[in-house]
């Protein structure tokens, strides 16, 4: 150990690190800012540097080739000594970024924060929420299976409604007109190299203004910033009552980092990486492209805005959050910050995250999907193994009607459930649906025979309460 | 520098240094960033010429059907493997008369599901939904689906490659 000691007085007395970084590390802050409710930005600064660890370990093993990638996953998965580990690592470290760093937005939201004198803190972070977002896109593209590949088209016909050079900027994510040996070399440049140094400069700077402007103190309601008076009376704070940072209020952030750090491993170790799709194909059109967890709230957005409006949302939605982000130190700087005091943020923080999980629990069951994989109604729910009812539901099987519209628990979530359709419309009025759609329906007139049109009315007029509860006590 | 040394020369020298140095550094970085950005910007500006491809031999699509034809791109990358690989919806309405569909939804450009039964082309993600001469049938999609030029070569049916199709204001 002494040996040790001395080499570390050597070591430090040539390159001054510890006299320089000590005063940093030790900086007094306020004794209320050694809270729980400050620990996750630290959480997110672990896991992105286990991302940055598990990363690199991954760069060792993935071939960032169109026609190899998809084969060097699998072998990273399957094949390598705790390939699978570290994948699953990465993985779930990019979902608690995602997490932990939108935690950390809502409490310097909700504590006001981002005010005076830590506008940039703020603005910092936002561009930092971007890159973790772009990561977690891109992350996603590199895995490169079949969803992959349909998100990067998802995401450039996005980026095609841009007025003006939407096309060009589509062909810039692609990687040229077309899925192809140029759209993953760019993706991992881009998620390797490019967004990563960006966030190492904004972390940099993140923390650097941290160190500047010191932590604000937990808000007291009654006690608004007053930029004239602000830094006198932090200083005279932290002057007065602070506590060193490191180890007074750091080790909350350590026992938190490690509960983070430790909760990614056993998820990848008892959960592992998710799953392969299939291969990166962009001739198998068998595909469902539904993207990681935390862009599901956006995938239903897609689906569920009006189409009127569709291309102002797309384009302009995004951009007006983001700017909203950015500039919100510029709308308000200064007054109260304490939440007590700011009902409009709480409010507001509820709302989004109202909005988020509603769309994403609807996201999950994508219910405007046709449903390719629904079970045929079986005889015993079409009531018949002859004749126009029986007829009627096979057609009701083979013609599509199957993916869109539920009976008896079988078949799509997109149209209304049929399973008691006779009792609420007439046959004339089925007729006329079927043949001329309307509310989101198709119109089947022209591709449905006289007799096949007749099979499955008289079969949707026979979906009455009255039957399926004579089937279902014939069936006991 | 001292005030009392400090002189208009030593100010204009400074000047002058300055400059130099702000010029040389910008002008190294316009020199290499020329190559450098171009090169990165290369696939937007660089366009591969379209190709017919042969999908198949006139005699093995049905009047009436539509399949799903496959198809290698304009340019493929060396090492682009199965991702050099697209397909369209081939539609024969007549003896020499056919209409080729991209697979891309208008909408978000996911890919398209020929439901023969239905005779309904049908997205997955978003809900759009066609009818088989491609217009609009249901959902979001703001047009029909996008064609590509076919023709009939030596008996064989070809089709033009095209870009993937961008929905554009």
């Amino acid at each position: 150990m002494e040996s040790l000691r001395r080499a570390w007085l050597w070591f430090d007395d040539r390159t001054g690190l510890g006299s320089a970084l000590g005063p940093v590390i030790k900086h007094p802050v306020p004794p209320n800012s050694a809270s729980w409710f400050y620990v996750f930005g630290s959480a997110t600064l672990f896991a992105f540097m286990l991302q940055v660890a598990t990363g690199v370990a991954l760069a060792f093993m993935y071939v960032p080739s169109a026609g190899e990638a998809y084969q060097s996953l699998q072998y990273i998965t399957d094949q390598t000594t705790f390939g699978r580990i570290v994948r699953g690592m990465h993985n779930w470290g990019a979902s608690a970024m995602i997490l932990l760093i939108g935690v950390h937005m809502v409490r310097v939201y909700l504590t006001a924060s981002y005010k005076f004198p830590r506008e940039m803190h703020w603005i910092s972070g936002v561009v930092l929420w971007a890159l973790v977002v772009i990561m977690a896109f891109s992350g996603q593209v590199i895995r490169w299976d079949q969803t992959a590949v349909w998100s990067t088209i998802v995401a450039s016909e996005q980026a095609g409604r841009i007025p003006f050079i939407g096309e060009w900027v589509a062909q810039f994510l692609i990687g040229g007109e077309t899925i192809g040996g140029a759209t993953l070399s760019r993706m991992f440049a881009y998620h390797v190299f490019i967004v990563p140094a960006l966030l190492f400069i904004f972390i940099g700077l993140h923390l650097y203004l941290v160190i500047k402007n010191g932590i604000s103190e937990f808000p007291k309601a009654g006690k608004p910033v007053d930029p004239k008076t602000y830094r006198e009376e932090y200083e005279a704070l932290v002057k007065k009552k602070g506590i060193p940072f490191w180890p007074d209020a750091a080790w909350r952030d350590m026992v938190f980092g490690f509960i983070v750090i430790t909760t990614i491993l056993v998820i990848a170790l008892i959960i592992g990486p998710p799953a392969l799709g299939p291969p990166p194909d962009p001739s198998n059109l068998d595909a469902l492209p539904v993207p990681d967890w935390y862009f599901v709230f956006y995938f239903a957005f897609l689906a569920l805005m009006p189409p009127q409006m569709e291309t102002y949302l797309m384009v302009f939605g995004p951009l007006l959050v983001g700017a909203l982000l950015f500039f919100l130190p510029f709308i308000s700087n200064k007054g109260e910050r304490s939440p007590l005091r700011r009902p409009w943020a709480i409010a507001i923080v509820a709302l989004t995250i109202a909005s988020i999980s509603g769309l994403w629990a609807i996201g999950i069951s994508s219910p405007w999907s046709p449903h390719f994989d629904a079970k045929p109604l079986t005889v015993e729910i079409i009531g018949a193994d002859s004749g126009s009812i029986y007829r009627g539901g096979m057609d009701f099987n083979d013609k599509g009607c199957l993916y869109c519209h539920k009976i008896s628990g079988h078949g799509g979530l997109r149209g209304p459930d049929l399973t008691h359709i006779g009792d609420r419309l007439s046959s004339n009025e089925l007729t006329w649906r079927i043949m001329n759609g309307g509310l989101n329906m198709p119109g089947f007139g022209g591709t449905l025979t006289n007799d096949e049109l007749s099979d499955l009315v008289i079969f949707l007029k026979s979906r009455t309460k009255q039957n399926q509860e004579a089937s279902s006590l014939g069936g006991d | 520098m001292n005030e009392k040394t400090k002189t208009s020369e030593d100010c204009s020298r400074r000047q002058f240094f300055t400059h130099i140095s702000y010029t040389l550094g910008g002008l190294a970085a316009l020199m290499v960033g020329i190559p450098i950005v171009g090169s990165v910007l290369a696939p937007i500006v660089k366009q591969p010429l379209p190709i017919w491809r042969p999908v198949g031999e006139l005699k093995t699509f049905t009047v009436g059907d539509i399949v799903k034809v496959s198809f290698i791109d304009s340019s493929p990358l060396p090492w682009a493997g199965i991702t050099a690989e697209t397909a369209a919806w081939l539609h024969r309405k007549g003896q020499e008369d056919f209409t080729c569909f991209s697979v891309n939804c208008a909408h978000l450009g996911c890919p398209v599901r020929w439901v023969a039964g239905a005779r309904l082309f049908m997205c997955p993600c978003h809900g759009g939904v066609y009818y088989e001469d491609g217009t609009v049938a249901a959902g979001p999609p703001p047009r029909g689906l996008y064609d590509y030029p076919v023709r009939i070569n030596n008996g064989q049916v070809e089709i033009l490659t095209s870009p993937i199709p961008i929905t554009t204001v």
